[in-house]
């Protein structure tokens, strides 16, 4: 299985909601990070939890949003970073 | 999708999509914080794990997850984590026909004719333990 994205780059969030059991947080959808690891092909949750294979298994990858960029009301370090592991049907090139 | 769209779209977030939401400070030394595990607790986990085990398969732990979201917004903020957890996989093994609503009901009626005083005497009485 061959990784879409590659460390480094920046990835776009698809902004969708559809319902069922999906793995990408609400507050990361539509938004835009950077690949900072590739963690391998792994069977897809979204099938698993209906009892289904989960294959062909996806590449997840480990990526790093600015946490001010999450939410409208962050307090924090302007420097402070949120980190998600997101399957790639869930990625877009931005 | 701006900030303000997606404060609007919260009727398409799940309940238990909840980063990030308001919640109140976090006490990490509260109650219910740190606690020894009841017996039935016990039993939950134990139950879960042989139930996934490569011999059996009947249930795997994004089914527990997609079971537990499934509970509903009441359920899922009322029931402690392994009240949680074993009314996903009571929910997914009738499911999947391992048991069914019928038999699932008798036996309760049964377990509850016979210990009456409840749950936590039934756990003590097995395991020779008290829930503290």
């Amino acid at each position: 299985m061959s990784a879409r994205f590659a460390v480094g780059e920046t990835v776009k969030v698809r902004a969708a909601f559809p319902p069922g059991h999906l793995r990408t947080p609400f507050f990361i959808r539509g938004k835009t990070g950077r690949v900072t690891a590739v963690l391998g092909p792994y069977r897809n949750p979204e099938e698993l939890a209906y009892g289904r294979s989960g294959e062909p298994a996806l590449p997840l990858y480990r990526v790093l949003f600015a946490t001010a960029e999450l939410w409208d009301d962050f307090r924090g370090a302007p420097q402070d970073s949120t980190v998600v592991d997101v399957y790639e049907n869930w990625l877009e090139r931005a | 999708m701006s900030k303000e769209r997606a404060d609007d779209k919260t009727v398409l977030r799940r309940h238990h999509d909840m980063g990030g939401l308001p919640a109140g400070p976090v006490d990490p030394y509260g109650a219910g914080a740190e606690h020894d595990y009841a017996p039935w607790e016990k039993r939950v986990d134990a139950i879960l794990r042989l139930l996934a085990d490569s011999k059996r398969r009947l249930i795997t732990t994004d089914e527990l997850r997609r079971g537990i979201e499934e509970l509903g917004p009441g359920a899922y903020d009322e029931m402690s984590y392994y009240e949680r957890w074993i009314a996903s996989v009571t929910n997914n093994l009738i499911e999947k026909g391992v048991i069914t609503v019928d038999e699932l009901g008798r036996r309760m009626a049964e377990v509850a004719a016979a210990w009456p005083a409840g749950a936590e005497t039934l756990e003590g009485s097995h395991s020779g333990e008290r829930k503290r």
